[in-house]
């Protein structure tokens, strides 16, 4: 017995021996691990899945998002990102105040769109004064004035096979070897006919501005910001994305992000 | 003496072995299981919540950020002065140098700004998605086994006699504090005061308002329970109070390994692995009845 009670002491030294060591030797312990593909992060991210369908479920399609009150808004919407788009093509647009702009919807519809801003905002409109919440764990409010996605799916026709809108974005967000990568998103058909879900053109009662996403920025308000790209010009419905980009379903995503973006 | 092994398999758990009155059966297995669980979920659950903390460094009070007006409680963050880059940590307007730590740590030479340092942080360079990935998961994990520990403590009665306060204990808690700061410990069966109040307050005040601010951070969750962030004082106060809690979980972690180190760790550890614990042997007057430890 008293054999016992020294092995016992000794797997207890040994053990808080153990993690004062993983302790002190800093928490690169689980870098190797964590990668993207990697089977821990794999097994680690389904608990995101876990997340989106409890939320899903006590959310439904419909519950709306907080909204708040003028006195609320208390300055200028921050904005995050990219700011001021480097690439030609949307400077020229810019420089012509987006009369050559068009949004178009293609992908899995039975009518194509390619649409004005005269053409989107003359569709009926939503106002909403919101929360943006970051990723990063910041919060602004500001009014959102817009054209509702579904509006725009209607009129373009969905197609019963499409399961997902993809949001393709004018700015460059980062260089690849291959080449330079557009920002670009995904949403499920839950949350782009969301009645809070808005094309938005306008910000704070005046006209979106170049780094919150001229001429057009999506508003996602049960989901976190990296979910609402800036500086629209193309809406493809899709019934999967494992062949764009990263195969995760946005930038972000492919970098890490999960891509139910509630939480 | 040394009867842990013999008294469980001839007795089994919950009685104490006959020829050993000192030896108890202190702690089911729930109690022990969960115990170990929270501790591990805890774990990473700090150092990715710090990694997401690095990723806005700031706390704030209110529903927003202030960026056009100033609400900001709490900051970690760095600065050029005349002696090189220094790391500055700012609570509520009181600024304290914490180069090294926080705000700009790093090995000699390859030092960055950054909010908490690489060693206190998972992954121990910037990345807030997978410490995402992990901090969900283990949120995950810590619920599920606060739910399984409520059940089960309330089944077992482990919440009703070991926890539950009594008038009794409010009259033991001037000695209570007198023998805690005098390092004296009495090893018994039950939970002294502060014991009660210490794994009261973390099981059913701190757990809790952790799991309430981080569904409250939540923009979905936002949408079912609209009121849970006008109740705490928007949602940037209840990522305040998310971190402050943090502060006091740490706190607790720090207290409650000092008092086990101080009353014997290795009784200790025993009780919260086997669950069985060795008690003061009974003294002949009535003062043996003081409970602690």
């Amino acid at each position: 017995m008293a054999k016992f009670q020294i092995s016992r002491r000794k797997f207890l030294t040994g053990a808080s021996l153990g993690l004062s060591g993983i302790a002190l030797s800093g928490c690169d312990a689980f870098d190797s691990q964590l990668s993207i593909g990697s089977g821990l992060r794999s097994f680690l991210e389904n608990a995101n899945d876990l997340t989106h369908r409890a939320q899903r479920l006590l959310a439904g399609r419909d519950s709306l998002a907080p909204e708040f009150t003028e006195a609320d808004i208390r300055q200028p919407m921050r904005p995050n990102g990219v700011t001021s788009p480097d690439d030609d093509d949307y400077k020229a647009m810019l420089a012509n105040n987006f009369a050559d702009w068009r949004l178009e919807v293609s992908g899995l519809v039975e009518k194509p769109l390619s649409l004005t801003r005269e053409q989107l905002q003359n569709m009926p409109s939503r106002t909403q004064i919101t929360r943006h919440d970051c990723v990063e764990g910041w919060s602004c409010i500001a009014k959102w004035t817009g054209t509702p996605l579904s509006l725009v799916l209607d009129q373009a026709m969905v197609k019963p096979q499409a399961r997902y809108v993809m949001f393709h974005c004018l700015d460059t967000i980062d260089r690849s070897l291959s080449g330079d990568i557009k920002y670009y998103g995904t949403i499920d058909l839950i949350d782009a006919r969301h009645p809070q879900t808005i094309l938005a053109y306008g910000l704070n009662g005046k006209p979106l501005p170049v780094e919150n996403g001229a001429p057009l920025r999506v508003r996602v308000e049960r989901q976190l910001g990296y979910k609402m790209p800036k500086y629209l010009y193309k809406i493809e419905l899709v019934d999967g994305f494992a062949d764009v980009g990263g195969g995760r379903g946005g930038y972000w995503e492919d970098n890490g992000y999960d891509w139910y973006g509630g939480i | 003496m040394e009867s842990v092994a013999r008294s469980q398999s001839e007795i089994g758990p919950g009685a104490p072995a006959s020829n050993d009155k000192t030896l108890i059966y202190r702690q089911s297995r729930w109690t022990r299981l969960t115990h170990w669980i929270w501790a591990i979920s805890l774990f990473f659950m700090l150092l990715s919540g710090l990694q997401i903390f690095n990723a806005r460094p700031q706390l704030y009070i209110g529903k927003q950020s202030g960026f056009g007006y100033d609400n900001t409680i709490f900051e970690i963050g760095a600065e050029n002065t005349s002696a090189g880059p220094r790391g500055y940590t700012e609570i509520f307007g009181h600024r304290f140098d914490t180069t090294g730590v926080l705000g700009w740590s790093g090995p000699p030479g390859n030092e960055t700004a950054r909010g908490f340092p690489s060693w206190a942080t998972i992954p121990s360079y910037y990345d807030l998605g997978t410490a995402r990935v992990i901090h969900f998961f283990f949120a995950w994990i810590l619920t599920t086994t606060l739910i399984v520990w409520l059940i089960a403590s309330l089944i077992n009665g482990h919440i009703r006699r070991d926890l539950a306060p009594r008038l009794d204990d409010l009259k033991r808690l001037p000695q209570d504090v007198a023998n805690h700061v005098r390092l004296k410990f009495h090893h018994t069966r039950e939970y002294n005061t502060l014991q009660k109040m210490a794994y009261g307050g973390v099981l059913f005040v701190l757990l809790p308002l952790m799991i309430i601010t981080g569904l409250a951070m939540s923009p979905s969750m936002n949408s079912v329970l609209p009121f849970l962030n006008d109740l705490l004082g928007g949602r940037q106060t209840a990522r305040t109070i998310h971190f402050t809690v943090m502060v006091l979980l740490v706190a607790f972690f720090i207290i409650h390994i000092l008092m086990i180190l101080a009353a014997g760790p290795i009784n200790e550890l025993r009780s919260i692995i086997t669950g069985w614990y060795r008690t003061d042997p009974p003294a002949h007057d009535d003062k043996a009845a003081e409970r602690s430890a």
